[in-house]
């Protein structure tokens, strides 16, 4: 077990005028590991989200991360073209709505293999042929990798930026609500795929979710956020079922079984 | 012939000129990099050659010979405007003649003749940026030339390949320029790419509209992009020109009556008749008593 | 291997206007490898919320609660939760009550992914045979649990417990739901798990049971309310 971090922040704090989006926020996460952050919409959650990856400026704080050689960088003082490259290769993004992210007139082979041609792979048959290995591993046949993304369902395009994101092995994935959208059959689906590759792949995750279910199954840790504040952090499972603060509990009680 | 009374030389004044100069100097010394200029109104539409015009007038001397092609002719409506257009406002000598030539403004073609270090070749552009297709936000097609991100484009030739099986692509053909620069070379057919790459001549690319110009500096290197395994090729017509015969040149067809009958002819006029001068024939050039009769 | 020390717990509800409820308090527990404690006492009296609170689910309010992790000594009611996770995967396993787990996953897989140590392929040789053990049928391996009976799903609960081989597991009521042929097949797999050495709390309800298998009763008494 590495005791050093591979996203870590200190005392983020952003404002959006009079609105605390962030208040004194603190978080780490390790190598593998999945954090979940969670609370209402409004919580500052996907403001953290944003800001952690280096997408939104904090007014105060910093966000630490280290690179596979072990050098500490601090994300809001990269060089854009450093942030850029390590968002096409150690980072990926996993958004709500996948049409954010896919390019909806490239086929399903183009989409996945893109970042493996920014990287610079020039060989058209490995390149096609990573993209069919992911198509397979986020459980799409391999006879769609010709295909555009406008012909598949929500729940492949979903899967689909997955295997986009994860073909260049990233080491850290943010995820704004990935399972939003979906009918609860295919977000239980895509829950297990998330699960299994993260696993696999000893992939850490920022997980952000409203659904407290989707984070008791995918996440290690859990933060819980109201009004920019995080007010209550710790193991899963202990703040799901032993929670301490009255935010929490009122969240927990609200909902039917999580 | 005369230069016309009441005009600058070459049409511009000097202080344009001298903008466009700037424009130039410091595209040639960014090898394929897009520079903004001030692109003035000229006598003539968009489209039809605007920025070639205003960078042959500004790097135009009394000395120069000036060839100008379209589509590798110079007996098209385009060609012989231009051609005269400086004829009169700048009273240069004008050639139809590649090797005789100076400068030599082009739309859409590179000269068969392999062009020289005193020569300076002037492409006429519709559109600068080879990423327009792919990105429609201009601001982020300057950042991704900004930090040399095109993945996108070879996404555009991945496609190509999965539909077609190769890349489609047959003009304007997009070039990486210096290892540093994707650029568009203009809708030259890809079979004039590989005559870019180490050029001895200075290449200027200008294009009105979009208030561009750039620069392919003599010998650098300018590669079109391709695959390991689907490597860039050029095609041309399988056929030998039907009036000096030669194989190795690109060739127009041109249909030559209304009951499907079609000849296959070079597409640089020049190259042609030079050819044909020097006793090249081709298995459609017409005989001797045909050229009595008309 | 475990032993709590002065273990208090008690509960805040915020949302009844900060209502306490006091659940444990000064429990000293010890635990030795290859016995197992059984903890009885009336229903309500915290047996559930000790269990829990052993294997962090809950948090204890004071006190400590040491475990041998890798060699070391881990207090479980202040360590971070990162070290949790790893003493979780290592050294402390936990058979709830309840399943929970992600609906569309296969009954084999549940199990063999709480293997420790083994390769895919091990791992699931050995789910299956576990499950075989406790009279899951091949044909259900490949099933989601989640339409399962409750004496199936305790079952799965139960194989993907013993899997891992931790060298400390936490039972909660693993016999309830079963019959008796089961019932004997899970006796006879904590004795087999004690003989290997682990050491076992439990909640057993079934006297059969618990006469068969405890080393040793804790007694858990219910506090007086201190609202």
């Amino acid at each position: 077990m590495t005791n050093e971090t591979l996203l870590s922040a200190r005392g983020l704090s952003l404002s959006f005028g009079a609105i605390p989006a962030l208040v004194d926020v603190d978080a780490d996460l390790w190598p593998g590991e999945v954090l979940a952050v969670v609370g209402e919409s409004g919580s500052g959650k996907s403001t953290l989200l944003n800001v952690l990856s280096g997408r939104l400026r904090q007014q105060d704080g910093v966000v630490w991360y280290r690179d596979p050689e072990g050098r500490l960088h601090d994300v809001h003082a990269m060089p854009q073209p450093a942030l850029r490259a390590l968002h096409r290769s150690d980072w990926g993004f996993v958004h709500q709505n996948p049409r954010e992210n896919l390019r909806m007139s490239v086929s399903a082979g183009g989409n996945v293999g893109e970042r493996l041609m920014a990287q610079g792979s020039r060989h058209y048959g490995n390149i096609r042929e990573a993209a069919i290995d992911w198509l397979r591993q986020v459980e799409i046949d391999a006879d769609r990798v010709d295909d555009l993304p406008r012909t598949f369902s929500g729940g492949m395009l979903q899967r689909l930026q997955i295997a986009r994101t994860l073909v260049t092995h990233p080491r850290l994935v943010f995820m704004d609500e990935p399972t939003g959208g979906l009918d609860v059959s295919v977000q239980a689906r895509l829950l297990d795929l998330i699960r299994s590759l993260v696993r696999r792949l000893d992939i850490a995750v920022v997980l952000v979710t409203h659904d407290l279910s989707v984070a008791r199954l995918l996440a290690h840790r859990i933060m819980v956020m109201q009004r920019g504040r995080v007010v209550e952090s710790g193991l899963t499972d202990q703040v799901l079922d032993d929670p301490h603060h009255a935010y929490t509990q009122l969240l927990v009680s609200s909902v039917l079984q999580a | 012939m005369n230069a016309l009374s009441g005009y600058n030389f070459a049409y511009l004044d000097e202080q344009t000129k001298r903008m466009i100069r700037r424009a130039i100097l410091k595209a040639v010394a960014i090898p394929g990099h897009q520079v903004p200029f001030g692109s003035r109104e000229m006598p003539l539409p968009y489209g039809w050659g605007t920025g070639g015009i205003q960078v042959t007038a500004a790097v135009l001397g009394p000395s120069d010979v000036l060839k100008v092609i379209d589509q590798g002719a110079d007996d098209t409506t385009n060609a012989v405007s231009i051609r005269r257009f400086f004829g009169r406002t700048a009273g240069v000598r004008t050639t139809t003649a590649t090797a005789e030539a100076t400068l030599i403004q082009t739309r859409h073609r590179i000269p068969e003749t392999a062009l020289r270090e005193d020569q300076i070749i002037v492409y006429q552009v519709p559109q600068p940026e080879p990423l327009s297709k792919l990105e429609p936000s201009r601001a982020e097609t300057r950042r991704m030339h900004g930090l040399a991100e095109y993945g996108l484009m070879h996404v555009k030739l991945y496609e190509d390949i999965t539909r077609f099986g190769h890349v489609s692509i047959s003009y304007d053909y997009p070039v990486l320029v210096n290892s540093r620069y994707l650029m568009a070379p203009s809708p030259i057919p890809a079979f004039d790419n590989p005559k870019m790459h180490m050029m001895p001549a200075l290449q200027l690319f200008g294009a009105g509209r979009e208030k561009r110009i750039y620069a392919v500096p003599p010998y650098t290197a300018v590669k079109s992009l391709d695959f390991d395994d689907h490597p860039f090729r050029t095609t041309r017509a399988p056929h030998a020109c039907g009036l000096c015969g030669a194989t190795d040149s690109y060739l127009d067809e041109v249909v030559t009556d209304d009951r499907g009958g079609r000849l296959f002819v070079c597409s640089d006029t020049d190259h042609c008749e030079t050819r044909r001068a020097a006793g090249h024939v081709g298995a459609e050039a017409p005989t001797a008593d045909e050229l009595a009769a008309e | 291997m475990l032993q709590t020390r002065n273990l208090g717990k008690q509960f805040v509800l915020h949302l009844q206007g900060g209502l306490r409820i006091p659940v444990l308090e000064h429990v000293d527990l010890e635990v030795h490898a290859g016995s197992c404690v059984v903890l009885v006492g009336p229903s309500g009296a915290g047996k559930s919320t000790l269990l829990r609170s052993l294997y962090g689910n809950y948090r204890a309010d004071g006190g400590q609660i040491l475990v041998r992790h890798d060699g070391e000594t881990v207090d479980i009611a202040t360590a971070p939760p990162r070290t949790v996770v790893q003493v979780r995967a290592r050294t402390l396993g936990y058979v709830s009550q309840f399943l929970r787990v992600v609906p569309r996953v296969p009954a084999l897989d549940i199990v063999a992914e709480a293997a420790r140590g083994l390769s895919p392929e091990a791992a699931r040789a050995r789910a299956a045979e576990l499950l075989l053990r406790l009279n899951i049928p091949p044909r259900l391996h490949a099933l989601p649990p989640a339409t399962f009976s409750g004496g199936e799903q305790q079952r799965i609960n139960l194989a993907r417990g013993f899997i891992g081989g931790h060298p400390i597991l936490l039972l909660d009521e693993p016999t309830a739901s079963l019959d008796n042929a089961n019932r004997d097949i899970v006796i006879a797999m904590i004795r087999e798990a004690k003989a290997a050495g682990t050491a076992i709390v439990g909640i057993v309800h079934d006297t059969a049971v618990r006469d068969a298998v405890a080393d040793r009763l804790y007694h858990v008494s219910p506090l007086q309310d201190a609202a």
